[in-house]
């Protein structure tokens, strides 16, 4: 059962006191599978359903509606166990603007040799950007150092023609445990897609990103971004597909995994171009940490470990 | 024609802050650098002028340490220490360092943090009067990545940024002018003189002859070897009218005479 406490708590970890105080500030904090606080700002309609394993969220950004500041969310699971599962349905009329930031803390999981995660958090979303407007969002997830949480993300996103769509997730923090992203992107005619994971996977952690984007519309444009760091015997999968069917469309998709230790990284970039007019581009890097950057920074005094975590985290920031 | 060694008069050693004896490596099967010796001067600046190939980036990634130079033969000490067993983060804190001709790029390392790294004074305001002093300004580089958003030139005077907070005992700057515009030329110089004032030993490696007259002393190196040393004049015009008009720069091979004693 999720308290005042857990709220607060929360807050805490999110590092929002002050936009949780702000009144022009609007914020959503769900601990386990309840809405603990919240509140909303004109132009911004939230209607939560909370259930057993979680809560299910309607999201609507009224037509024309421009919400000034980030819209501050809050999802976690104080808890050694649990499951959490955020459904979201976001609509973002025409002519719109939102950026919501999104914590995400599981700060008490413990994985145990063999067993499966104690803690799943699953979040399946559906969202529509309509013609002309633009949502951003960004993820930061703050785990434990014990690995022990299995992390779900699915979206399907739709931009309808001249949206913008800009989002990026972070776990760099803690442990990743298990981690598999699934997100989806259809765009429409001059419209703007990009999308960044970037993830540091240490002991057995598992990392698995699928992103796809189809740019279906006229001048529509999309970048696939990943940066994985993969330490000790974490292995990480990278699936990144973008495919262009519309004259002018234009698209990069752009791939790096460092690997330390006895780290496997695999990279799939696919690109797939159906129109004579379009162009898209791809770059995969897998490797160890570039020898040159570590000499360079082991010839001003560090050492080899200290070089190597420097370069990793400059490329996870 | 003498392309051989010639002691230079009164160019005696001072101080052994870099003693090189007998210094030979070879790689993928080639020997870069061949039988080489060399002492500098503590507090002076050296260049070591060659062609393109003669074996000077080899030589001073080898005093670095960096992982592809240190199967060599012969003895390299440092203040009296040898460097056979020094990786490079060791020879660094023994107060050497390396400037690279064509810098790393470092994706979200910023300006700030990189000048920082080996600094000894790591202040704010340290920061900024380095990059001031290797011709930068600070409001418009100290939060910028050191990544490839800065060209070759502007991330060459950043590293000279790190280098002048770093006050090395020996600094090794490899083609200190490559990228860098005319205007900007001056600043290196002035930084290499800020260094040197702060008491660091500068080896400069070029085949310019603007930045071999930056230094006191100079080497003529060609084939992995130390052939002449001396004063600047005299080694720059050597370089100037016989090793660059010369048909086989390090290419000995091709011509016997090319021994150290005869002309060619």
């Amino acid at each position: 059962m999720a308290t005042a406490t857990d709220s607060l708590e929360l807050i805490r970890s999110a590092g929002i006191h002050a936009a949780a105080k702000d009144p022009d500030t609007a914020h959503l904090v769900i601990g386990l599978n309840k809405v603990i606080s919240s509140r909303l700002v004109p132009g911004l309609e939230v209607e939560p359903e909370e259930n057993e394993e979680g809560v299910n969220i309607h999201i609507r950004v009224a037509d024309g509606a421009r919400i000034a500041k980030p819209v501050h969310m809050c999802f976690g699971l104080l808890q050694e166990a649990g499951i959490q599962r955020i459904g979201i349905d976001l609509t973002v009329e025409d002519d719109a603007k939102i950026g919501i930031v999104a914590h995400c803390i599981f700060p008490s999981a413990e994985q145990q040799p063999g067993g499966e995660p104690p803690v799943k958090h699953l979040m399946d979303a559906t969202i529509r950007i309509g013609a002309g407007s633009e949502y951003t969002y960004f993820e930061r997830h703050i785990h434990s150092s014990k690995g022990g949480v299995l992390v779900a993300p699915k979206a399907r996103v739709e931009l309808a023609d001249h949206a913008r769509f800009k989002t990026d997730f972070e776990l760099v923090e803690g442990r990743v445990g298990k981690i598999d992203i699934d997100y989806e992107t259809v765009c429409g005619p001059y419209s703007v897609m990009e999308m960044t994971a970037k993830i540091s996977a240490r002991a057995d952690d598992v990392v698995k990103i699928r992103e796809t984007g189809l740019l279906s519309g006229e001048h529509s444009r999309g970048v696939l971004t990943s940066r994985v760091a993969v330490r000790d015997q974490a292995r990480a999968d990278v699936y990144n597909k973008l495919t262009a069917t519309a004259a002018y469309a234009r698209g990069h998709v752009d791939c790096q995994e460092i690997i330390a230790g006895g780290g496997i990284a695999n990279a799939v970039p696919i690109v797939e171009v159906s129109h004579p007019k379009a162009h898209i581009t791809h770059e995969a890097t897998l490797g160890s940490v570039d020898n040159k950057q570590l000499e360079t920074l082991m010839a001003r005094g560090l050492d080899e470990d200290a070089a190597s975590d420097l370069i990793i985290s400059g490329l996870l920031a | 024609m003498n392309c051989g060694r010639e002691v230079a008069a009164g160019l005696e050693k001072r101080m052994g802050l870099l003693e090189i004896k007998d210094l030979s490596l070879e790689l993928d099967g080639n020997r870069i650098l061949d039988h080489l010796s060399l002492d500098l001067w503590e507090g002076h600046v050296h260049a070591i002028v060659g062609t393109n190939g003669a074996g000077k980036s080899t030589l001073a990634y080898t005093i670095m340490g960096l992982s592809d130079y240190r199967g060599f033969e012969g003895e390299m000490s440092f203040l009296g220490e040898s460097l056979k067993s020094k990786a490079v983060d060791q020879r660094a804190r023994m107060g050497m360092t390396l400037g690279w001709q064509e810098p790393a790029r470092f994706e979200g390392l910023s300006v700030d943090k990189f000048v920082k790294i080996g600094a000894r004074d790591k202040s704010d305001e340290n920061t900024v009067d380095v990059l001031r002093r290797a011709g930068l300004s600070p409001a418009r580089y100290l939060g910028r990545a050191v990544d490839k958003t800065l060209s070759g030139g502007e991330r060459k005077k950043v590293e000279l940024a790190s280098i002048l907070a770093m006050k090395p005992r020996l600094v090794m700057l490899d083609e200190p002018d490559s990228g860098i515009d005319v205007e900007s030329l001056s600043r290196i110089r002035d930084a290499i003189g800020v260094l040197k004032e702060a008491g660091s030993t500068i080896l400069l490696i070029t085949h310019s002859m603007e930045v071999l007259s930056w230094a006191e002393h100079a080497f003529l190196m060609c084939c992995g070897s130390i052939r002449d040393k001396g004063s600047v004049e005299k080694i720059s015009e050597y370089f100037r009218g016989r090793c660059i008009p010369c048909d086989h720069r390090n290419q000995p091979e091709l011509d016997g005479s090319f021994n150290g004693d005869g002309d060619r």
